[in-house]
């Protein structure tokens, strides 16, 4: 085993809830919700109406700029094209359909007659046309992520640390689809024309690097498996390229300025699924735990059921469960309605019902440094959150407060209980409320410069 | 099933789970280290070495919870912070004082160094040790004079005026010139051997004499993973690097070796200078800290007029914390280029 970043922390894991239990298909809901934002970028223009009958693997959306298409992740008539709640907050243009029953499967949908025999350009336009975003929660486009590191990347790794605690979708996985996260991993290599792929894996999954490495022995596949000690946020992106090449992305930047790019487990898996059967991403794994949760499961569902039905399928909530969380306990949303649907950006739903936190009233720091020991980043959070606190915009820059991916290990080492992550959002956004106003102020006077001068060119004249 | 429209949802910011630790357990983790030490000062010196400390205790609570009733503040009594501050002030002080007296100093640590500052983690010099200050430069006589625990115990209530007093054994290590302190150094080594020393059986403030039971703390402490290393080790090493290479009498591991174990050099390096709120926040900031920690140490024990410099020298060195901090942050992640350092656990 090898590899460490700096920091960190080391959360209970409670992953004994589900990591034996196989994912179960839930059965066909009666109605999906599909969000028009599935992806890190502008959100999807809809394609269908209310009335249209759609079949899945349908595009529904299509994507510009920076996205992912959207597909139809059940067949039956759209109901509506209306604003609903998403699990990123507040409302977002969704596509309502009722399921028919039918499964009918889109004329779209097709499967390429030899897929070893794509070209590169062909495997990155069936990425992209199949919608295919970061699973692990951070819907980075990957079509972007594959066209634009061609030629600058020399590593590629499959992140399969899933270090954040209760998610154990990433593990099932890797033990029952082995041959899929095998296969994606070799269509990347050779979409990236690399002769080795590393899947990362944290050691506290020790079955599933046995099941990949059986895959890869009996495939002669170009791809090696990596223990990684078992540390939140080993699966940051950065912090997982860190540990497998001991290179730092540089601030600001992207595995790739370094010759990295990294996909998740899941990710590759729809990879593989698009490149050999042509299906877009309509169905995805949640892990449904938390101790709100009368049976935690791992459970495989259209894209756009309800979250109340997965909860239903793992026998409701218990009473008392005050705390709904799209993701996992150190980065996911805390929601505010059960009333939001699985995204592709949804690896878990957490319910909790006891306390698994404990807040205390009028926290103090009491400077132990434990929050510099822990952040894999190298900040200094007790700094930033005093910054923060009083709105110091240019103590945040030097202190580089957009440095923080807010994975929250500081916040969970503080013995005082500080809200830091919370203070470190609060400060980003007052350093881009700066940033965009001094940038207009910057442009007010360009134009107004242009325009003195132009009054006295025609003055002149 | 559940009534999914009616539930009373928290939304709240990531992370959602915290860890066990709290500021609270910091501090009786604090307090379980210094047992032993307070069980060994019992034993040395008699009960009244408890009393003083309960004493002390009492009072820094009192004092906090007066101050921030007052200023009517939430009341953080129950941080158990100033339990510690007032184990350690009792800890700084000898034995037979008055018990009017330590509560003055309970006072000054709590009401003017600490909550004046703003409270825990606030204030910029160690209360207690700033509270042995004010005492010693107020009532000089009595916080200079040391119960001989090998002769007599001192009684937990009534007068201790006619109690036996010794000198502790930093002030046979200091004299005008090179010959008498050969001389008084001899003294000294046919008075208290070093096991007498390292076990703690000579005079001195009730909480600072057992190097071995303080040392045990710290150690625990380190375990615990309440404090780093880099202070204690930074502070003796350097205590014992300067006084090893320049004995003032002896040879150099004897002059050392008393150094090491007279005076307050344990409890300072392993309770006082790793004081959160007063030491430097990363590891390599505590280096630097312990460090100059040593060095203001030695350098009171050699040239200043008192026999003892870890007290000053912590004050001191606490002064510098802002400064140690601006210049020992953690390099900018992805500003080097390959740290092989960290790869090469490979």
């Amino acid at each position: 085993m090898a590899q460490a970043f700096f920091g960190g922390v080391h959360p209970h894991d409670m992953k004994a809830a589900t990591n034996e239990k196989a994912i179960e298909q839930l059965p066909a809901p009666a109605q999906v919700v599909i969000p028009m934002s599935q992806h890190f970028g502008a959100p999807c223009t809809p394609l269908v109406k209310a009335g249209d009958h759609v079949k899945v693997g349908q595009k529904i959306g299509e994507f510009r700029g920076l996205g992912a298409p959207i597909h139809a992740s059940v067949s039956g008539t759209v109901k509506a094209v209306e604003p609903r709640p998403y699990s990123m907050g507040g409302n977002i243009l969704s596509v309502v359909i009722d399921n028919d029953m039918q499964d009918e499967v889109s004329e779209e949908v097709q499967a390429p007659a030899n897929p070893d025999a794509l070209s590169v350009d062909e495997m990155v336009e069936i990425v992209k046309n199949a919608g295919i975003v970061g699973m692990g929660g951070a819907t980075f486009p990957t079509h972007v992520k594959i066209s634009g590191g061609i030629g600058k990347v020399d590593t590629v790794i499959i992140n399969g640390a899933e270090c954040e605690p209760y998610i154990t979708g990433d593990h099932r996985a890797m033990l029952e689809r082995p041959e899929e996260i095998i296969g994606g991993a070799t269509y990347l290599a050779k979409m990236f024309g690399v002769e080795k792929v590393v899947i990362g894996v944290e050691v506290n999954k020790q079955n599933g690097i046995d099941k990949m490495n059986e895959v890869i022995a009996a495939k002669h596949a170009p791809v090696v498996v990596e223990g990684l000690r078992c540390r939140y946020p080993q699966g940051g992106e950065k912090q997982l390229c860190q540990a497998i090449t001991g290179k730092q992305v540089p601030p600001g930047g992207l595995p790739s300025n370094i010759g990295c790019a990294v996909f998740n487990v899941n990710t590759t898996c729809a990879i593989y699924r698009a490149i050999t059967t042509g299906m877009p991403v309509v169905k995805k794994v949640v892990t449904v735990s938390g101790s709100g949760v009368v049976e935690p499961k791992n459970v495989e569902c259209p894209i756009g059921t309800p979250v109340s039905l997965l909860f239903d399928f793992c026998g409701g909530l218990k009473d008392g469960t005050y705390k709904l969380i799209a993701g996992g306990p150190m980065m996911g949303m805390a929601q505010y309605t059960a009333d939001i649907p699985v995204a592709k950006g949804t690896g878990c739903m957490l319910a909790f019902c006891e306390k698994e936190e404990q807040t205390v009233a009028n926290p103090q720091c009491i400077r132990c440094g434990k929050c510099i020991a822990a952040c894999p980043m190298h900040l200094e959070p007790l700094f930033l959150y005093q910054y923060a606190s009083k709105g110091l915009v240019d103590e945040l820059n030097e202190a580089h407060i957009m440095d923080c991916m807010e994975c929250g290990a500081c916040a969970y080492t503080c013995p005082a209980r500080l809200h830091l992550t919370h203070m470190f959002k609060t400060g980003k956004q007052l350093v881009k409320d700066a940033a965009a106003k001094a940038k207009a102020a910057a442009e007010a006077k360009k134009a107004a410069e242009d325009a003195k001068a132009e009054k006295k060119e025609v003055v002149n004249k | 099933m559940t009534d999914y429209k009616n539930l009373k949802l928290i939304a709240t910011s990531s992370p959602h789970i915290r860890g066990s630790e709290r500021t609270q357990t910091i501090m009786l983790d604090v307090i379980i280290a210094m047992l032993p030490a307070l069980i060994f000062a019992c034993f040395n010196f008699g009960l009244r070495a408890l009393c003083l400390t309960a004493v002390s205790v009492a009072g820094c609570m009192f004092f906090e919870w007066l101050y921030q009733k007052a200023m009517k503040k939430p009341s953080s009594v129950m941080d158990l912070s100033s339990v510690v501050t007032g184990m350690l002030l009792s800890f700084v002080c000898p034995v037979q004082m008055p018990y009017w007296m330590i509560l003055i100093g309970d006072a000054f640590a709590i009401i003017i160094v600490k909550q004046l500052f703003g409270g825990i983690g606030k204030n910029f010099v160690n209360p207690a040790l700033a509270g042995r200050a004010v005492l010693l430069a107020s009532y000089a006589g009595t916080m200079t004079s040391w119960v001989d625990p090998a002769v007599n115990k001192a009684a937990a209530f009534g007068s201790n005026v006619d109690i036996v007093t010794a000198a502790t054994p930093l002030a046979y290590m200091k004299g005008p010139d090179a010959a008498s302190i050969a001389a008084s150094f001899d003294q000294l080594k046919g008075t208290y051997s070093v096991s007498n020393m390292f076990l703690g059986q000579i005079g001195g403030s009730m909480g600072e004499v057992s190097a071995l039971l303080l040392i045990v703390g710290g150690v625990y402490l380190i375990w615990r993973k309440v404090i780093n290393w880099q202070t204690p080790v930074a502070y003796i090493g350097t205590v014992a690097v300067l006084t090893f290479l320049f004995p003032r009498a002896g040879t150099g591991v004897e002059w050392m070796l008393y150094s090491l174990f007279g005076g307050g050099l344990m409890l300072g390096a392993f309770f006082m200078a790793t004081d959160y709120a007063t030491s430097p926040v990363t590891k390599k900031g505590q280096l630097v800290f312990g460090i100059g920690c040593g060095v203001f140490t030695v350098l009171i024990r050699y040239f200043g007029s008192y026999n003892e410099g870890v007290c000053y020298s912590i004050m001191v060195m606490n002064l510098f914390v802002a400064l140690i901090d601006k210049y020992t942050k953690p390099v900018r992640f992805g500003t080097v280029k390959s740290d092989k350092k960290e790869a090469s656990g490979k």
